[in-house]
Parts: C-alpha cells; structure tokens; sequence
C-alpha cells in the first residue's frame, strides 16, 4: 500500500518519509481529534448556546468563560456516576450495545479525507464503504433496546430499526447521482471532480456538485437527519411517550458514549455531505493553477482539514436549526415520506442524472 | 507454521506473513462463532453470533483484496440482513435469558451434511491449486467489476436482477392481506 503511494505521489513521499510507528501515532490521534472535536464543538455550539439563544436564554454560563467548560463539567459528573443494569437486563450485551455504536463513528470517519495526502485510508470504494458501515450502527441500537428489558427501550429500539432502514435507501439513492456525475466511488476523486470541473464553461468556482445535484443534496441532508434521529425525527427516542427510547435504561459514562457517538456521527456525516457536494477540502484548483490533484500544494494538508471543519459545521447546523424549530413527525407520517417520497424522487434523480451524463 | 512461512516468503519472496497469521486469526474466531450460533440458547445471541461470522467473512475479503465485495458483505449481509432478522425476532420473540425447544427434532443430519461439504470444498480447492504459491495483490478496480458486469455478462445479470425482482414483488403479495 505504502509502495503504491509512494509511485502515486513521487514528490512528496520521499521528503517527508513518515516511519509507520508514526504515521499508526498519528493516524490515531488523528481520528480522535476528528471525532470528538466535532462532537464537542457542536454539543457547546448549538446544542448549549444556539438552541439556548432560539429559546431567549443564556445557556450555561458558570463553568469557564461563557460556560465553555461545560462540557468537562459533564463528563466528569458523567464518569463518576455508578455503571447500572438493570435485574433482568442481559448484562453483556447491554453494555457492549453503545460501544458498537460508537464503533460504527469510528470506522465512518476512516475514509473521510482532510486534504490531498491527509487520509487514514484512500479506499477505492469509499463512499460505499461509508454508507454500509453508517448502517452497522443500527445493529447497537436493536440490541440496546432489546437487552434492556423494558418496553420502552424495545420499542424504542424497533421504531429506529425502522426508522434507519427505512432511510438508509434514500441515502444511497441521492449519493449514486454524484457517483454517476464524479465517475468514482473515491472520496479525494470527488473532491478532484468538483474542484477542476466547470459549469457552461464557467470554472472559477469548480462545480460543487450541491448546484448541478441539488435535490439529490435535500434528499441526502434529510436522510441524514432521519439516520441521526434528529427531530423532526425522533420518534425512536420520543421523551413524551417513551421515556428516552433505547436509552432509557442507560446512565452514567454508558450514556455519554450514545451521547459522544450521536453529535460525533452528526459531524462525520457533516464531513461527508461536504465531500459530497461542497468539494471537501478543497478550493477551486483554478485559482491556483494547479491541474489535478497531484498538483495540489503541501499546505492544503493543513488549510484543507480548517475548510473541512468550516463546511462541517455550516451543514450541522443546518441539521441543529432545523431540530431546534420543528415538531415531531407521527410514525406512519415518517414512514410514508421515506418510501413514498424521497424513494421515488431520488430513484428520479438517478435516472436523470444517468441520462444528462450520457447527453453531455 | 509461523516458522514455515517465514522460510516460504524467503524462498519466492510472495508470502506475506501477516496477510496469513490475521487469516488464520480471523478462521479461528469464525469458526468459534459458527458453532456458538447452533449451540447457544438464546435467539437473539445466536443472530449476533452471525453478524461475527458475517464480519469474518468480510474481514477475509479485504485480505483477498477484494474491496468491493467486502463492502458489498458488510451493507447487504450485516446492514441489512442481520438487522432485518433481529427486527423480526424483536417483534415477534424477544426473550431474555435461555429458552427450552430451539433444536429442530431432526439436527443431528446436519452434522455428515456439514462434513461432506467441508470435504468437498477441501478437495476442489486442494486439487485446484496443489502447491501454487498466489502472490500479493493490489486491489481491483471497482471500474473493472462494473466493465465486466455491463458488459460481457450482462445478460447473466439481467436474468438475476429479474428473478431478484420476481421474489421481491412475490413477498409482498404473500405478505399483503387485503
């Protein structure tokens, strides 16, 4: 693999000469950062002081300067609490159920590209391998609502099992019109796609595929916020009528990891919509002149993960607004917009797409 | 067998040692999971049980460096299938703790059945390849699968997608009452 790199990037390689004991170091401290960064930032953003500022309230304001510390305050009350089960509850899977969860985190950011070399994998089939291990989290859920041995948290459980397939295939739809349009499956490709592409003609803004694919773009965000279950989807945890859903039976540092792996994955998708259609990393390769993506400077390895952060948190909080302001969707509503809606609007979009690629 | 690999990969230089100690790491763990799923008591242990096999199995394919297929394992076979079957068993039995009767009153058939197959495919693969050493290989283009799919296939494909199809519309005709 490293061999292969080295053939694909001649000129940078050999300079930098990273051993592998670092680059395993640094790959990561790498995904650390990009998961729990994301993670807190949006939990202290929106979740404490946007939707705080929506509501005509301060928010936390005690710990550290404008409450920023809050979030360590949590966390430390969090990891001292006592790590429950209850009697009846099948003890083992109980506690490995959010572990899977936020394993399933963990593997989605691995093929999230920060810049021209700043990978952890360059997978040849990245998207596809995102959105079948974004799918492997469903399996946590199913079994933290089962093992907790209360009917909420069953129910709860099987209304996100239905909640997330149902969802999962306007997902892939939406994604296959910009497969169709880069013409791989590769995120950086994509990315390259964007940045050197035009539209009529015009290439100082590259082609960020949310103008040429836009509905696929409102498919996807929505899909996202149904996977994140997000009001206005939250049916699977609704507190009104099921306590906490899946999670009822959960506390202490066993809830702070569905708490981390629920705004981490909103980040991780907020970083994949924006491979997707905003051009991830990258900026217009016009602007300075280079052709393709082995051109592209060595500093966009440090600007491109700041850009990528910036995107990242632009569309949560999209996704956070629209929380924040919305009611929650009726079951049999939420199904029927899944697979009456976006299913046969983004079956359309395909096919579109497919037929425009083959005209141009 | 670590020593004897070692000693191949510096005969011919193609051996890749951890390519095959990760294999036979993984084999291990299938196997152990494969037997806990018919033996454990539990439904729902036993399904979780396959999403271990499941996971090997693709696991395996990213040594083969089959990427695609790999991929293609762990979206239809664990994000899909397995879920599906947890669903079901969710809303139809979902005890906790052991439960009485789960053996099928005629399992003991299953065990030549399972050794023949284990022979047979033992032996087609052992006289396939005899001692042929097949070296590392980098992974192959997804371009490429979809080239011969679309192409020299495609009539093969089409035939399975309509079968595929057949079934997916019979299901819900079985399925619907009204």
């Amino acid at each position: 693999m490293l061999a292969q790199l080295a053939a694909e990037f001649p000129d940078w390689y050999p300079e930098w000469n990273i051993p592998y004991w670092l680059m395993s170091i640094l790959r990561v401290v790498g995904g650390l950062v990009a998961v729990l960064l994301p993670a807190g930032g949006i939990v202290y953003i929106f979740l404490f002081k946007m939707m705080s500022f929506m509501q005509s309230r301060l928010g936390p304001m005690e710990a550290g300067p404008y409450g920023s510390m809050q979030l360590l305050a949590e966390v430390g009350k969090w990891m001292q609490k006592e790590d429950l089960a209850p009697d009846n509850a099948d003890v083992r899977i109980y506690k490995m159920a959010p572990l899977i969860v936020l394993l399933s985190t963990f593997l989605l950011v691995v093929v999230v590209p920060f810049g021209p070399q700043a990978y952890f994998t360059n997978f040849e089939t990245g998207i596809f391998y995102a959105l079948a291990v974004a799918s492997v989290s469903v399996l946590g859920i199913l079994i933290a609502g089962w093992s907790s041995a209360n009917k909420y948290s069953l129910l709860g459980g099987l209304r996100a099992g239905g909640q997330l397939i149902a969802y999962e295939l306007p997902m892939v739809l939406a994604t296959l019109g910009v497969v169709i349009q880069a013409g791989s499956m590769n995120l950086n490709r994509i990315i390259e796609v964007q940045n050197t592409g035009e539209i009529f003609g015009i290439g100082w803004i590259g082609n960020p595929f949310v103008i040429t694919q836009f509905i696929g773009f409102l498919i996807f965000m929505i899909a996202v916020q149904a996977e994140l279950t997000q009001s206005p989807f939250d049916m699977p945890i609704a507190e009104s009528e099921l306590v906490s859903g899946y999670m009822t039976e959960y506390s202490g540092f066993r809830f702070l990891i569905f708490f981390i792996a629920e705004f981490a994955t909103a980040g991780v998708f907020g970083f994949i919509a924006s491979v997707l259609f905003l051009g991830g990393w990258g900026v217009p390769f016009t602007w300075f002149g280079w052709e393709g993506i082995s051109d592209v400077a060595w500093w966009m390895n440090f600007v491109g993960p700041l850009i990528m952060f910036t995107k990242m948190f632009a569309l949560v909080g999209v996704i956070m607004w629209v929380r924040f302001s919305y009611p929650r969707f009726r079951e049999d509503q939420l199904q029927t917009f899944a697979w009456k809606v976006l299913i046969p609007l983004a079956l359309a979009n395909t096919a579109a797409t497919a037929i425009l690629k083959v005209v141009f | 067998m670590v020593e004897s690999l070692l000693a191949q990969a510096e005969m011919n230089g193609s051996v890749n040692v951890a390519m095959n100690i990760a294999f036979g790491i993984i084999a291990t763990v299938m196997i152990f999971a494969a037997f806990s799923v018919v033996t454990t008591k539990n439904v729902v242990h036993a399904a979780l049980y396959l999403v271990v096999v499941l996971a090997g199995v693709a696991a395996q394919y990213i040594l083969a460096a089959a990427e695609f297929v790999a991929v293609s394992q762990v979206m239809v076979y664990i994000g899909a299938v397995m879920v599906l079957f947890l669903f079901g068993i969710m809303l139809t039995r979902a005890q906790i703790g052991k439960e009485e009767g789960l053996n099928n009153s005629g399992w003991q058939l299953g065990i030549p059945v399972a050794l023949l197959l284990f022979g047979l495919m033992a032996y087609v693969i052992v006289d396939t390849y005899e001692d042929t050493v097949i070296g590392e290989r980098t992974p192959f283009a997804t371009e490429g699968i979809s080239d011969q799919v679309l192409a020299p296939f495609l009539v093969p494909f089409l035939a399975i997608s309509f079968v595929l199809l057949a079934a997916a519309i019979g299901a819900i005709v079985l399925a619907r009452k009204d």
